[in-house]
């Protein structure tokens, strides 16, 4: 079995692993690392539960192997938080209502944090377009909008 | 879902990867974006021995018009082509297509060489290479050899690429003037494959009659499509809205889809036809400047 010795940055903390081929960038950080923040939805990438942002861009970790992480710097929700503050993103979703029961919103959440650092004025079609690859089966997108929407503000 | 058990190989350079897959034969697949290989080995549709993952080989992405050809190098991520302001401005048929391909995120990983040299009849990209004219460069242990688009795809999932070659570029040739290109693609919802979608690159002279033309098929049978009969017809004709319903009919009777959750035979082929018919529309209303 081909193990590979990789180093990766989650959150800005240095991380290493002695991983499987086959291992998927999703598991090495539930699994492995334990940061179970990061869902697994559909497993075929279409759902976007799983979305990280990986070296700058949001990317589906069901669908990337943990060995070719090695190098990257990667964030997940765990890391939106700072010194106990929630990210603009995680306050818009609290106050706009922008989760139901909570299962793709990490995803959600890192597409638009992804979004709002490459554009700090999104249009309303512009936001939806950046969590086209991101599926929400119970909020609804209306309030998830609005949530980006806010975040948007607050950070201009 | 977990793949079977594979080695993964980092190569370096080209010819350390050409020497892998010289090495390993049947056994090595090259992983560029993974965004179809990945969930092949996941859903265990497909199995291989050995990776060869070719995304920290330096000089295998870019986009640049340079010897009369936009060139777009391999591991160009389908995101990248998106943002560039040439692609937009200067081929719009790619500035359509693009963002109709899989979804953001998918499109952040997936690359302009795995889209082309997959060999999957329902990726958007080898239709609109066929009907852009664009040569293929592919290289292997013997160098370089260029192979046209149109001559390609050979079977479902089966192209002209050797064993032991690597796309390593998609040379395009650069518009003349008074030239037009459109994507037209019906599909169900972002993320699917298309029901059907036509590809229509072409060139009016100074009377507006039309000089040259390139009309290809999306999903409608097991490699992409060209419909050069349709495409043919059309030269030294005025493109009046009469003349373009016939070639985007001519060009639909190409098609040889199969019935399947997106459509039956005869929506797909009508599909077929009234996107071709749009994207000829689009496409002279380019290249009249409108």
């Amino acid at each position: 079995m081909a193990m590979h010795k990789i180093s990766v940055t989650v959150n800005g903390a240095a991380r290493a692993a002695e991983v499987e081929s086959r291992l998927l960038l999703v598991h090495l950080l539930r699994e492995v690392f334990r940061m179970t923040g990061t869902h697994v939805g559909c497993d075929t990438s279409h759902c976007g539960a799983c979305t990280v942002i990986l070296d700058g861009e949001p990317v589906k970790s069901c669908t990337l192997l943990a060995v070719q992480a090695d190098g990257c710097k990667i964030t997940t929700v765990e890391g939106l938080e700072q010194g106990g503050k929630l990210h603009p993103v995680q306050e818009g979703f609290t106050e706009k209502h922008g989760l139901q029961c909570g299962f793709c919103t990490p995803g959600m959440m890192l597409s638009s944090v992804a979004l709002l650092e490459r554009n700090k004025n999104p249009s309303e079609q512009e936001i939806r377009e950046a969590i086209a690859g991101n599926l929400c089966r119970c909020t609804g997108y209306v309030n998830i909008i609005k949530a980006v929407q806010y975040a948007a503000e607050k950070m201009r | 879902m977990i793949p079977a058990p594979f080695d993964y190989h980092r190569p370096a350079s080209l010819d350390e990867a050409i020497g892998l897959l010289t090495k390993h034969g049947e056994q090595a697949k090259v992983l560029s974006g993974g965004m179809s290989l990945l969930p092949t080995l996941k859903l265990r549709l497909g199995a291989f021995a050995h990776l060869v993952d070719i995304n920290r080989i330096a000089g295998l992405d870019g986009i640049k018009e340079e010897g009369g050809a936009l060139r777009i190098g391999a591991m160009t991520r389908q995101s990248a082509l998106e943002r560039s302001e040439l692609v937009r401005k200067k081929y719009p048929i790619l500035g359509d297509a693009v963002p109709l391909i899989a979804d953001p995120l998918v499109r952040n990983r997936g690359t302009v060489g795995g889209n082309v040299a997959n060999g999957d009849p329902a990726n958007d990209q080898p239709a609109i290479m066929i009907a852009l004219g664009a040569t293929l460069v592919a290289r292997g242990p013997k160098g370089e050899r260029t192979i046209a688009a149109s001559k390609f795809y050979t079977d479902l999932y089966a192209t002209a690429l050797a064993r032991d070659e690597i796309l390593v570029e998609i040379r395009i040739p650069v518009p003349p003037p008074r030239s037009g290109g459109a994507y037209q693609k019906l599909k169900r919802k972002t993320g699917d494959f298309a029901v059907a979608a036509a590809a229509v690159q072409l060139t009016l002279d100074a009377k507006g009659v039309v000089a040259s033309c390139g009309i290809a098929l999306t999903n409608a049978g097991p490699t992409p499509l060209e419909a050069a009969e349709a495409a043919k017809y059309l030269v030294g004709k005025m493109p009046d809205t009469k003349t373009l319903a016939e070639a985007a009919k001519m060009a639909a009777a190409k098609g040889n889809p199969s019935a399947d959750h997106r459509g039956s035979v005869e929506y797909k082929k009508d599909m077929a036809r009234v996107l071709t018919e749009r994207a000829l529309q689009a496409a002279c209303a380019r290249a009249g400047g409108k």
